[in-house]
C-alpha cells in the first residue's frame, strides 16, 4: 500500500473518530440539552478520539519510513554471496545503487548479471513485505488509540485540557524548527570554518592585506598557493555600508519625520503603499539598475568632474544599495517616531513650540534610540545584501577608501568562491564558510545591539 | 452626530417631558444666545435649550469666546457658545463626558489646529485681540496662554530641561544665571523646589505622578503665561497629590486667569469662582460656584449636579 494512500485512509479515519467522540460524549449524558453536564465542549471530546488515533498511526509511520531504507539495503546484502560481502564499502554501495535502480526500472550502470536481478527482485519483495507490514501496523495502532480513546469519554474527562495540552506541544515544536535550523547553520559554519583554520592561520585571514584566493588545483600546476587576507574584504563591505548609509539615513529619516509629523493624511495614504512597493523590489532587480544605469551615469558624471571612476565602482553599488534601504530606514524611523506619546507633542505645542522645535527638541530625543536600533538593524541588512553588490561592484579586492574605485565585498567572494568547480575540502572552498561565519558574527552583534538598544527605548515611558 | 442627537432627544424626553423645543436641533441665532442670559428664568421652568442661563458676561472680561462653533468632521461638538472670563478668577468647566468642555478649552490656546478636521468659527479674543485672526500666530499664542493635560507629560529629559524647555525655546533667558533663576522660581511656584532641588538632573519621568503634575505646572508658568488651561489635571493623581494641586491652583490664581475642566463636582466647588455647565455642546448655565451647586436654574444642571446624568 503506498503512504499517501495509507494517509489518506487514516484522514478518513480520523474524521470518523471525532463525530464518535463528540457523540459518545453527548450520548454519555443524555442529549445535547445536558450538555453542561460535560467537562468540555462536545467537540473537544471528538478532537481528543481523533488525536489519539492519528498520533500512533503517524509516529509509527515517520518512524518506519525513518528506518526502513536502512533495514531493507542491510537484509538485501545479507542475503548476497559470500564475494560480494567482502567488497569494499565504496563499491558496495555502487551495487546496492545498481540494486535500487534496477528495481525502480531505471538505468543501471554496467551490465545487468544474475546476482544483481536477483538482488532487485528480493528488494522488490522486501519493499512490498514491508508496505504491507507498515498498513496493518499503522492502522492497527491507530485504531486501537482510537477506541481506548473513545471507551475513556466520561462526562468528567478533561478534553479540552487534553487536547489544548497537545496543540501546545505543536506549538512549541513549531517555534522550535527555525531556532534548531539556526543551530544547525551556525553549527555546519563553524565546523567549515575551523577546517578552514586549520589550512589557513586565523591571524593570517583576520589581519592579512592580501586577498586572492586562487589555489593550485594539482600539484605540478602553475599557480600561486593563495593568500586569504580578508581585510580588503571587509574594508570593502565597510566602503559599499558606509555609501549606502549615507544615502538611506538623511533620506529615510526625513522621509520619516515628513510622514510623522507634518503631512496630510492623504498624503501619508498614498506614500506609505508606495515605500512598501520600493521594499518590495527584487534585489536583483536593483542589481542589474545599478550595473547598467547607476554605474554608468557615475562613470560620466566623474569624468566630466576629472575623476577617474572604475565602471563597477563602489560608489554605484553603495547609491543602488542606499536607495534600496530608504524604506527600512523611514519605516523603522517612523514607528519609533509614532511610538512617542501624542502628550509629549501636545506639552510641546502647549508651551508654544513651533512643530519644527516640538520636533527637534521633544520628539526625536525621544524617539532616538529606536532610531538609532532602526538604523542598526539596517546597517546588517546593508552588510549581508548580496545581489546588488555581487552585479554591480567589482571582484578586485582592492584595499582602498576610495568611493570611485572597484571593490569587493564578503558576500561577492562568498558568492564567487562557491559557484567555482573546486573540490570542496580545498582552502578556496572553506574560506567562504570563514568569511561566512565573520558576516554572522557581525551582522549578529548588529542585531543584539539594534535590538537592545530598541528594547531600551520602550522602557522609557510608562 | 446623530448618535448624540438621539441621546440629546431620548435624554431631553425623559427629563422634561412635554417640552416640544428640546429635541429641536435648529440652533437659535447669535443674537438671541447673547441676548439669552438676560431670560433667566425662575427654576423649576421650562428653558429652551441653546439659550444658555446665567451671568455668562462678567466684569473686566480678558477672554471673551462669542458664537464659537467647533466641528470635527461631520460632528458638531460645540454649539455657539458666547462666554467670558476675567483675568481674576478660576473658572470650572463641567459637564458629562462628551459635552465638548475639553473641546472648548483647546480653542482657547488654538490646540484644536493641531487637529486635521477640526473647524472652528466664531469670535475669541484674547486681552481684545482675536486669537483667530489673520496676523497671529498660534506659536506664540501657547506662549500667553499655557496648559496642563491630562495625563502628567513631562518630557523625557532633566527636571531641569522640562523646566528650562519653555524659557529656551522663546529665549527668555540672557544667560546661564538667569536660567537657573526662573528655573527655581518656577519649580518654588509649582511648590516642588523642595522635593527636587538637589535632584534637578535627574529624569522627570522618575517623579511620582502628583509630583510630574506639579512639574508640568512649573514647566507652563516657567514660560509667564497670562492664562492657565488645566484639563482635569487632577484626574490621574490620588487625594493628596489632588489637594496639593488644588492648593496650587488657589496660589496661582493670584496672578493668571485659570481655566479647569473637571469630572468633579467637589473640586469645582472647591477651587472655582465661577461653574460654567455644558451639555451635548451647548453651554446650558453660568453662573456664580455657590449658586450652581445650590439653586441651579436649568433641569440638566440639576441632574449633572445631584449625579442624575453621568
Amino acid at each position: 500500500m503506498q503512504s499517501t494512500t495509507l494517509i489518506l485512509i487514516l484522514a478518513a479515519m480520523s474524521v470518523v473518530a471525532f463525530y464518535a467522540g463528540r457523540r459518545r460524549s453527548v450520548a454519555l449524558v443524555g442529549g445535547p440539552r445536558q450538555g453542561s453536564v460535560l467537562h468540555s465542549l462536545p467537540g473537544y471530546y471528538g478532537y481528543f478520539t481523533a488525536i489519539w488515533l492519528l498520533l500512533p498511526a503517524l509516529g509509527v509511520l515517520l518512524l518506519w519510513l525513518f528506518l526502513e531504507p536502512t533495514v531493507i539495503v542491510a537484509l538485501v546484502v545479507r542475503g548476497l554471496p559470500e564475494t560480494y560481502q567482502s567488497l569494499s564499502a565504496g563499491e558496495l554501495n555502487l551495487f546496492v545503487n545498481n540494486v535500487q535502480n534496477l528495481a525502480a526500472g531505471d538505468a543501471i550502470s554496467g551490465e545487468s548479471d544474475a546476482v544483481l536481478s536477483d538482488a532487485a527482485a528480493r528488494f522488490l519483495a522486501y519493499t512490498a513485505t514491508s508496505r504491507r507490514l507498515l498498513a496493518t501496523l499503522a492502522l492497527g495502532l491507530g485504531g486501537l488509540g482510537g477506541t481506548i480513546a473513545w471507551r475513556r469519554i466520561r462526562p468528567d474527562l478533561r478534553a479540552r485540557n487534553r487536547v489544548e495540552q497537545i496543540i501546545l506541544l505543536g506549538l512549541i515544536a513549531a517555534s522550535s524548527i527555525a531556532i534548531f535550523t539556526t543551530i544547525g547553520i551556525v553549527l555546519s559554519v563553524l565546523f567549515e570554518a575551523i577546517r578552514f583554520f586549520q589550512k589557513v592561520p586565523v591571524t593570517e585571514f583576520l589581519f592579512g592585506l592580501n586577498w586572492s584566493p586562487q589555489t593550485a588545483i594539482r600539484a605540478d600546476q602553475v599557480g600561486s598557493s593563495g593568500s586569504f587576507g580578508a581585510v580588503p574584504l571587509f574594508t570593502g563591505t565597510l566602503l559599499i555600508t558606509g555609501i549606502a548609509m549615507f544615502v538611506a539615513v538623511p533620506v529615510g529619516l526625513m522621509t520619516a519625520i515628513f510622514l510623522a509629523e507634518y503631512s496630510s493624511q492623504r498624503i501619508r495614504d498614498v506614500a506609505k503603499p508606495l515605500l512598501e512597493v520600493l521594499a518590495g523590489i527584487p534585489t536583483v532587480v536593483y542589481g542589474f539598475f545599478a550595473a547598467l544605469t547607476v554605474a554608468p551615469w557615475v562613470r560620466r558624471a566623474g569624468e566630466s568632474f576629472g575623476f577617474d571612476v572604475a565602471s563597477e565602482s563602489a560608489l554605484a553599488a553603495g547609491l543602488v544599495m542606499g536607495i534600496m534601504i530608504i524604506p527600512l530606514v523611514s519605516s523603522l524611523a517612523d514607528d519609533a517616531i509614532n511610538a512617542v506619546p501624542v502628550a509629549m507633542r501636545d506639552g510641546a505645542l502647549g508651551l508654544g513650540s513651533t512643530r519644527s522645535e516640538t520636533m527637534t527638541r521633544v520628539i526625536l530625543p525621544a524617539a532616538l534610540p529606536g532610531i538609532v536600533g532602526g538604523i542598526l538593524l539596517a546597517v546588517s541588512r546593508a552588510i549581508g545584501e548580496t545581489m546588488i553588490v555581487v552585479m554591480a561592484a567589482g571582484l578586485a579586492a582592492n584595499l582602498t577608501a576610495n568611493p570611485f574605485a572597484a571593490v569587493t565585498t564578503v558576500t561577492v567572494q562568498i558568492v564567487t568562491l562557491l559557484v567555482g568547480d573546486q573540490e570542496f575540502d580545498s582552502a578556496k572552498t572553506l574560506a567562504a564558510f570563514a568569511l561566512g561565519l565573520m558576516l554572522f558574527v557581525v551582522t549578529l552583534c548588529l542585531n543584539v545591539v539594534g535590538l537592545h538598544v530598541v528594547r531600551k527605548y520602550r522602557e522609557q515611558y510608562d | 452626530m446623530t448618535m448624540a442627537e438621539m441621546t440629546e432627544a431620548n435624554g431631553s424626553e425623559e427629563q422634561l417631558p412635554g417640552n416640544a423645543g428640546l429635541g429641536v436641533t435648529k440652533m437659535p441665532g447669535p443674537k438671541q444666545t447673547a441676548n439669552g442670559g438676560s431670560a433667566v428664568a425662575v427654576a423649576g421652568q421650562h428653558i429652551e435649550l441653546g439659550q444658555t442661563i446665567g451671568d455668562f458676561r462678567c466684569e473686566n472680561p480678558y477672554i471673551v469666546a462669542e458664537n464659537v462653533n467647533v466641528h470635527y468632521g461631520d460632528n458638531h461638538a460645540i454649539k455657539n457658545v458666547t462666554l467670558e472670563i476675567s483675568k481674576q478668577e478660576v473658572i470650572a468647566l463641567i459637564g458629562p463626558s462628551g459635552c465638548g468642555k475639553s473641546t472648548f478649552l483647546r480653542c482657547l490656546n488654538r490646540m484644536n489646529d493641531t487637529i486635521e478636521s477640526a473647524r472652528i468659527t466664531g469670535k475669541i479674543t484674547l486681552g481684545g485681540q482675536d486669537i483667530y485672526g489673520k496676523d497671529l500666530d498660534p506659536v506664540a499664542l501657547r506662549a500667553r496662554v499655557g496648559m496642563v493635560f491630562q495625563k502628567p507629560n513631562p518630557f523625557p529629559k532633566s527636571i531641569y530641561d522640562n523646566v528650562a524647555y519653555g524659557p529656551r525655546i522663546h529665549g527668555l533667558a540672557t544667560d546661564r544665571a538667569e536660567l537657573d533663576d526662573i528655573v527655581h522660581t518656577s519649580l518654588e511656584r509649582a511648590g516642588l523646589l523642595k522635593e527636587v532641588k538637589d535632584r534637578l538632573e535627574e529624569p522627570g519621568t522618575g517623579l511620582s505622578g502628583g509630583q510630574q503634575q506639579r512639574l508640568c505646572i512649573a514647566r507652563t508658568i516657567a514660560v509667564n503665561p497670562e492664562v492657565i488651561l488645566m484639563d482635569e489635571p487632577c484626574s490621574a493623581l490620588d487625594p493628596i497629590a489632588t489637594a496639593r494641586i488644588e492648593d496650587l491652583m488657589d496660589e496661582l490664581s493670584q496672578d493668571y486667569a485659570i481655566v479647569i475642566v473637571t469630572h468633579s463636582m467637589q473640586q469645582a466647588a472647591r477651587v472655582s469662582k465661577r461653574v460654567a455647565y455644558f451639555h451635548l455642546g451647548l453651554l446650558v448655565e453660568v453662573d456664580e460656584t455657590d449658586r450652581i451647586f445650590t439653586n441651579p436654574q436649568h433641569k440638566l444642571t440639576e441632574d449633572y449636579i445631584t449625579g442624575r446624568i453621568g
